[in-house]
Order: structure tokens, then sequence, then C-alpha cells
């Protein structure tokens, strides 16, 4: 079938509307609609991405019209694999979330599933678009359903951490829009094939430099790269659980995946590294917010905050890595949109099952959660493993690729901040496991400290199952990591 | 000195949006009040539509409606020049971020009411004790 790549958009989309519609006969309606709707967007990206293996890039044009003028949506091995990973991502999402929404935001679940398939939508749009205004629509309609989420969430601060998030998030999307306009101006098209065709003779220009750096700084902000960090831990932390475990994972991994699209494809690599002076700066820039995120989570305590500082820690090995100017790093950046999507999700997961039990995940409040969960607390110890980087799990390999590439580079302190900051997330995930392995001390036992008995109660099963298996998930692509990069990745910066 | 001038002059339209961002950028920065700082906002997003706007326009350019393309005398002698027709794209381009632009208004208001009715106050340093009291 031909029209794959558009039925990843529009399935969700049109889920969306007939969820909305389903509400007015019978509310139950709106959640069997949702999953399939996404069901059908996972079916077309894996099929899209066969296809992409097989036989190269796919040109889809919207309505027939042909690029420049029309808007095309362009997968090539890049968009294939990020396309499949954001895709099952929301699916096993939206698996899980049945029952935490229906304990967390119970008067309002019909409108959280419709927003959820807008959000993966948006999403989904950001990563198949080939067209630079497109994009920009697609990247607000992201954001617009993430500050509508984000204010579902806690009662108390979410609107108040939503409406910081609006401000933060509109001068980004601004920022990136204005840099089309740029763009548009020298190029006089739209279209990303065609704007780094025309682009390959105004290497010189100083209005596609000021383009490059605004739509850059905006992404930025969108991604909450270091000093444009501030909206990202608020947001994410009080956003209700089930909108938060897709958030996380997605959100800031998309947009990384659109700086890289940005620089590959539309100014190219060549041009971005034809002074050294910018990338050693966002290099050091990058080594910084590692250092920084690390060093922030490690002074949280509560486990939504820390694990929201450790995505601002992450977001800067990806930029580092991309921004290194060698195959290896961008190999490592690559890989780590993949492996990182996949342990925050794992990571968000364990946090969702331990809210549901718990309500709260303060620190201190998590003694004696192995003897009380031990299957979410499995899954909890695979990712904090994979985000620490410990071999047989994913997150070592993408960490080796980006070192590799630092050394090639010899930006000795991009691979020393990557070593510390993996040292501080050991330091910080044994911290969670000490805390988690003793079961509470009862005061009231006088001079024998009496422990006081483990009780086991487990998350839904559903929850569990989708934990455990994105869990696993993270071992498997950690051993066939080599298979990934072969086959996606190297063809894909050839 | 004398060169800045001509140069401000002359590419007056980029000043003016640059000038109507910063206040924008400044209001949703400095000010205190959450409504201030929405319609802050929205005068950023403003700024670069007008900047869209004026890309698209050309000197003693018309409409981009072709003159007599329907039945007119010369409708087929006359030729057509780009060069008299304004760019139609950015224009059409911006009804899309002006819908963008209301849409995040919208919601901006909406969140500015919850927090109203949760705290009775929009002020954000108040917000602040408030929240820190906890």
């Amino acid at each position: 079938m031909d029209n794959y790549p558009v039925l990843i958009v529009v399935a969700p989309l049109l889920a969306a509307l007939f969820s909305g519609l389903a509400v007015w006969i019978e509310e139950r309606l709106s959640y069997p609609i949702a999953l399939t709707g996404l069901a059908i967007s996972v079916f077309s990206a894996f099929n899209v991405l066969l296809q992409v293996i097989t036989s190269g890039p796919i040109q889809y044009r919207m309505a027939g019209w042909a690029p420049p003028m029309g808007i095309e949506y362009r997968i090539d091995l890049l968009n294939a694999m990020v396309l499949l990973l954001v895709s099952s991502i929301g699916f096993l999402n939206l698996v899980a979330s049945y029952k935490s929404v229906k304990q967390e935001i119970y008067d309002r679940a019909p409108s959280f599933y419709i927003v959820y398939l807008l959000f993966m939508t948006g999403l989904l749009g950001v990563t198949a678009t080939g067209d630079l205004f497109n994009l920009y629509v697609l990247i607000e309609i992201t954001s617009l359903t993430s500050y509508a989420m984000v204010a579902l969430g806690d009662r108390d601060r979410g609107p108040l951490a939503s409406l910081n998030y609006v401000f933060i998030g509109v001068i980004g999307a601004s920022f990136y829009l204005l840099g089309v306009g740029y763009l548009y101006m020298q190029t006089g098209s739209l279209n990303m094939a065609d704007v780094a065709h025309i682009l390959q003779s105004h290497q010189e220009s100083s209005i596609v430099l000021t383009a490059f750096i605004l739509c850059i700084i905006g992404l930025w902000i969108k991604m909450a790269f270091f000093p444009m960090h501030v909206w990202l831990p608020n947001a994410y932390s009080y956003s209700p659980v089930a909108f938060a475990r897709v958030v996380a994972p997605l959100m800031t991994k998309v947009m990384v995946y659109v700086m890289i699209r940005l620089m590959i494809t539309v100014f190219g690599l060549d041009y971005i590294f034809k002074s050294p002076f910018l990338a050693d700066a966002v290099v050091w820039l990058a080594s910084i917010a590692i250092i920084f995120g690390a060093v922030m989570a490690l002074a949280q305590k509560n486990l939504k905050k820390m694990l929201a500082y450790i995505i601002v820690c992450e977001i800067g090995y990806m930029v580092g890595g991309a921004w290194m100017g060698n195959q290896l790093g961008m190999t490592g950046a690559i890989l780590h949109i993949l492996n990182d999507a996949l342990m925050t999700f794992a990571m968000f997961l364990a946090v969702g099952n331990i809210v549901y039990k718990l309500k709260d995940v303060e620190l201190f409040n998590l003694t004696g959660l192995f003897g009380k969960m031990p299957w979410t607390m499995a899954g909890f110890v695979l990712a904090a493993f994979s985000i620490i980087g410990v071999p047989p799990t994913c997150g070592f390999f993408s960490k080796w690729y980006l070192i590799l590439g630092a050394f090639e580079k010899g930006a000795y302190h991009f691979a020393a901040a990557l070593v510390i900051s993996s040292l501080i997330c050991a330091v910080l995930f044994f911290r969670v496991f000490e805390i988690c392995f003793f079961p509470p001390i009862s005061e009231d036992s006088g001079h024998k400290k009496s422990h006081s008995p483990v009780v086991m109660a487990e998350a839904p099963v559903s929850m569990l199952i989708v934990s455990g298996l994105v869990s696993l998930s993270l071992i498997v692509v950690g051993l066939y990591s080599g298979t990934i990069v072969n086959t996606i990745i190297i063809p894909f910066l050839k | 000195m004398t060169d800045l001038l001509p140069l401000i002059v002359a590419k007056y339209n980029y000043w003016l949006y640059v000038i109507l961002m910063m206040i924008g950028l400044y209001a949703m920065i400095a000010k205190n009040n959450l409504i201030k700082k929405v319609v802050g906002m929205n005068i950023f997003q403003t700024a670069i539509i007008l900047f869209y706007v004026s890309i698209g326009y050309k000197k003693d350019a018309t409409l981009p409606i072709i003159q007599n393309a329907h039945g007119g005398q010369d409708a087929h002698a006359a030729v057509i020049h780009a060069i008299d027709y304004i760019n139609p794209l950015p224009h059409v381009l911006m009804l899309t971020a002006i819908v963008v632009s209301v849409a995040t208004f919208g919601v901006a208001m909406a969140l500015a009411v919850r927090i109203y009715q949760r705290y009775q106050t929009l002020e954000e340093d108040e917000l602040r004790m408030r929240l820190s009291e906890k």
C-alpha cells in the first residue's frame, strides 16, 4: 500500500475526532477507538520501516501536489526509525494508561484520550514531514496539546506550571518560525530538500546564518537544552503520570530528531562545521548541560523531578554528539534518540506503577518497595542500569559511540562530562535502590528495630506487562545495537 | 552615524518587527501580572506575523489576482509579470500562524482563569508566596 506514510499521521487524528464524537453516545467507547487509531499507526510505521530498508526513501505527496508547491512527506531511514519508536511508545503507553487515567483523572478520561491522540498526531507529523512550515504547525500542535495535558495534572500546581511552559514554548516556536521566515526570504521555498538544494549556492549569506541560528535556538528551547531547560522539570513532574510517561521520552527526543534533520538535510553538515568555533562552543555547552543535569538530579528529593533533570542531562549527550562533527558522534546521537526514548519510557512506566500505588514519589516514601512491588522494581532497576550505562543494556552502546566520537574530535571535556554524569547517575540510582530495598522501620518497637511485615501490592497487570516488555526491550535493543547501527544509521549517514 | 540612519529608514519594517518583538519579550519576562505576560506573548507572536507579511510585499505591486483573467479583452495578450504582484505565500502561511497564535492565546487565558479560581490572584509574586507556604 502506498498510503502508509500518511496513514501513520492521519490514523490518530481521525481517531481523535471519532473518540470525541463517540463520547456523545457512550463514554467508554473513546478508549478502544484511541487504541485502534494508534495500533493502525504502529502497523503503518512498521510497514514503512520495512519498505524504506528494502527500497530506499519514500516521498509522499499530499493530495498529489508536487513539491516544492505541495507538502511532502519524505521518509528515510532516520524518520522511519523514529516514527516506529514514537508510535509504539504511544501505543504501549495507552495500553498501560487505562487504569492510571481511571484513577488519576477519572472525571475527564475521554478528554485525556482525545488530547493524547492529538499529541501523538503532532509528534508523528513532526517526524514524517518534509516541509519546514508544516513542521512549525505540527510542533505547535504538539505543544498546545502538552500545555493542556500538563494543566490536567496536579490540581494545585499544574495550571501554573503549564502557563510557564506556554510562555517558554511560544518563544521557542516563534524563534523557529522566524528562522523559517529568513530561510524563505533567501530561498523562496519551504520544502526541505528544495531549500537544501538552493542553499548550496548561498553558503556565505548572512541571512542563512541568521536563519540557522534562530531555528536551532528555537529547537533548543523546545528540547530543554541546558540554559533553556527551566520549564521542563515543573511541566513534566506536575503533569498526569499517564502523560508524563509519554512526553518525557518522546517530546524532547523528537525535537532532537528535528535538530538533526535540519543539520543534515536542510543546512548540510559541511555548512555547519565550516567554522569550528560554533561547534566547539556547542559541545562545551553540552558538556555543561550534562554535568548540570546530573548534579541537579542528585539534589532532588522527588523521583519525578530527579528523572526530569536526568532528561536535561541526556539532552546534553545528544546535542553534544550531533555537534561533534564526525560520524561516530552523530551515530551515537541518533542511537541515543532510540535508546534514551526507550529507557526513559521504561523508567517512567515504573514510576507510573509506583504512583498508582503510593500516590506520590517523594524519595523517603519509597521504603520497602522491592518487597512490595518486585516486578515494577525489576523494571526500574533495568532502566536505571541502562541510564547509568551498564553493558548489556542499550544505554551503554550509545554512550560508547559518543565517547569514541569525542575522542576522535579531541573533545576530552565532553568524554569526561559523560563519564562523570554516568557516575553521578550510578550514585543517584543506588541511593534510590537503597531506600527502596529496606522495609520501613517501625518506630514504636523500642530498642529492638523490627521490620514491619511487607505485603506485596503490585500495580495492575496491564501496566506490569507493558513495563516488563519495555524493560526487556532495553536488553534486546542493546544486544542488537550493532545491527541497528549497520542497517539504519550508517546507511543514513552515508 | 550618518550611515546608520538611511539603513534604518530603508529597512524600517525589520526595525519595527524587532522593536515589537522586544516589547513582547520584555512584557513576558518583566511583568508581574500573568495577564500582562499573556498579552506580551501575543505581541511577540504578532511581531513575527508582521515580519512575514512585510517580506511578501513588493514596491508598486498589487494584489495577487491576475488582471482580466476571466474573459477580459487582453487576457491572453498580457504577459504576467511576477514583479507586478505581491507574494501571497507568506500571507497565506500567516493565516495558519494566526490560528496557532489565537489557539495559544486561548489556552493561556484558560490557564489564567484556572489559576485565578484556585488562588484568587494573578500576581506572580503572590502566587509564589502561596506556593511556598505549602
